[in-house]
């Protein structure tokens, strides 16, 4: 029953919207989609096949390449049916944009803003797109590739006078 | 210089109500270094009289970028970090990494491995409830109940500490099954568990499932409805309060979960005192599972003989080359894990706990990312707390069984 129902569910998907299977995924079944349907296939998905479980929001970046430098993965479970499918977004670009799916999940609310926060993703429409791990006055965003690690240099008798020197610098004194 | 606190108001703006710019109503920080907020979250809470108008919750105090380090350690030594983000559920974040990986690299797991993962998962779950639980009712004012269930998790740890020599960071679930066989004294101390504890479980519900007091501070508080909860994306005991049977243990079985014959306890009303009952009745469900696990406890290997990313045992070293280079390869540079992605969720105590892995190819992760349910059950904090006294907040907190480890990762 559940089976099938997911087989039909992305049959349908790929009939009405022209969307492809994703190579990379191996569990759950997953399609590629556009970032312009994303609102609309969710509603769809949501109303018309019961997905009504959003159960995972996340992104990857693929620095260097360019395109696409995000994949912006959605996944999506069926209370009624029993059955938990996925759609992957590639995004270009240095500073993507993409709508948010709020309106359908009210649950996607953090999803978001840990993505923006992490990955300096941007959604437009929602409605309190603020830093949500880090502190808001933090530049940058930690989970993209070219965000170094980062690490901090352990304070010693012989080397103290030096990194106190950098501790007191202006920059430092602001926050 | 900037101001601290103006930058802080003009960012807040939006999310406090025209009254609070007015000045009628009042704005209260709460945390993060409350001992009721359980760890260090923080709450902005805009209050007429004693009466919660809205509750904005700020999180990441304990955020200590796990994903981002994971992504620099090896697949094995990434899974050490997994201990570290539900405390409260150690073995249960092994459990869902370990998975992740076999799916991804499709390792088999011997039936004995899946057997004792069910049971130390169970027994990690009851001793996440009695946490739960003793700390709930403390914030209710039930100060006894917290040093016993404290005693009967004591437990619970020598049991993990027995497996692997830890009492919390056990990292005793390994990719293909388990870090070592259990000691012989393993089942004893599981049925000297199972006998003592359904005791103790009716002297903690005598304590609180019929107290008036307690009955009055949680019955028809920080109520959500099931189409809210789905909406909301919440999972774990407090969507099961609302009355949605969702377990992954049932829905979508994994580790064996489905040749175990327990019940999946709902609530009605969606209130605090469900969540309470249902979180109770999960307790005496998990030891019906332990019950079975021990039962037939299958002998047999520990762990998969895929040299590949298990490493061979110990005695087969001194007479078989080809094993010394597999212990060599494993042990300098880890194994491999082919070109993928996967998510993959399991039952936390807490609600759907899912790792959505990405290799590409190599011996380190390339993405991990940890859908959490401590951070998305916190998302309906404001929700269900709205309309409710400040006293009340604290149960609602409780209820929700948030850990913030868990929840900043």
């Amino acid at each position: 029953m559940s089976e099938e129902h997911l087989k039909t569910t992305l049959k349908a998907l790929k009939e009405r919207f022209g969307l492809r299977d994703s190579e990379l995924m191996k569990y759950p079944p997953t399609l590629m989609v556009e970032p312009e349907k994303i609102v609309e296939i969710s509603q769809v998905l949501r109303d018309e096949f019961g997905f009504d479980f959003l159960c995972e929001l996340t992104a990857v970046d693929y620095w260097p390449e360019e395109e696409p430098r995000f994949n912006v993965i959605y996944g999506y479970y069926s209370h009624a049916n029993n059955v938990r499918m996925a759609l992957r977004m590639p995004l270009n670009g240095d500073q993507p944009s993409i709508h948010t799916i709020e309106g359908v999940y009210r649950g996607a609310n953090w999803h978001e803003r840990e993505l923006w926060d992490m990955f300096g993703i941007k959604f437009e429409g929602h409605s309190d797109l603020r830093r949500i791990l880090m502190p808001h006055d933090w530049e940058g965003h930690p989970l993209r590739k070219d965000y170094p690690l980062g690490y901090e240099e352990p304070q010693f008798t012989f080397n103290y006078d030096e990194i106190d020197k950098r501790k007191h610098h202006s920059h430092y004194e602001e926050a | 210089m900037a101001e601290p606190l103006e930058v802080n108001y003009q960012e807040l703006k939006h999310l406090v109500s025209e009254r609070a710019l007015k000045g009628e109503t009042v704005l209260l920080n709460m945390g993060p270094q409350h001992p009721s907020t359980h760890g260090v979250l923080r709450l902005l809470l805009e209050l007429d009289g004693e009466v919660v108008v809205n509750c904005v919750p700020d999180i990441g105090f304990l955020h200590t970028g796990i994903e981002k380090n994971m992504e620099s350690k090896r697949w094995e030594l990434a899974e050490v970090m997994t201990d570290r983000t539900d405390y409260l559920n150690n073995t249960g974040n092994n459990l869902a990494y370990c998975l992740a990986i076999e799916k991804l690299a499709d390792l088999d797991v011997p039936p004995r491995a899946q057997a004792v993962r069910v049971i130390l998962v169970e027994l990690e779950r009851i001793s996440n409830h009695l946490v739960w639980l003793g700390t709930h009712a403390l914030d209710l004012a039930a100060m006894s109940l917290f040093l016993y269930c404290f005693r009967e998790r004591e437990s619970i740890l020598d049991i993990k500490e027995m497996c692997s020599g830890q009492r919390m960071m056990t990292t005793f679930f390994r990719p293909g099954g388990l870090w070592r066989d259990t000691p012989v004294e393993f089942e004893i101390a599981v049925r000297r568990f199972l006998r003592m504890f359904p005791g103790r479980i009716k002297q903690y519900g005598a304590l609180l499932t019929k107290n008036p007091i307690f009955m009055d501070r949680t019955r028809n508080i920080g109520k959500i409805s099931a189409k809210d909860a789905i909406n909301m994306c919440l999972t774990g005991p407090v969507l099961r309060g609302s009355g949605v049977a969702y377990d992954l243990r049932k829905a979508q079985p994994y580790s064996g979960y489905e040749q175990y014959d327990f019940m999946i306890p709902t609530g009605t009303h969606g209130d605090v005192y469900d969540r309470y009952l249902v979180r109770m009745e999960e307790m005496r469900q998990s030891l019906r599972i332990i019950q079975q696990a021990l039962d037939k406890l299958p002998y047999g290997p520990f762990r998969s003989n895929n040299r590949k990313y298990v490493p061979p045992p110990r005695a087969e070293l001194g007479t078989s080359m080809e094993a010394v280079i597999h212990h060599f390869k494993l042990w300098t540079e880890g194994f491999t894990v082919p070109k993928g992605a996967v998510y993959l969720p399991i039952e936390s105590p807490k609600g759907e706990l899912g790792y959505y892995l990405e290799s590409n190819g190599g011996n380190q992760p390339y993405r991990i990312h940890m859908r959490t349910p401590s951070f998305i059950n916190l998302q309906a904090l404001p929700l269900l707390c709205k309309g409710h006294l400040v006293a009340d907040l604290v149960g609602i907190i409780g209820s929700v069984d948030i850990v913030l480890g868990d929840c900043d990762r």
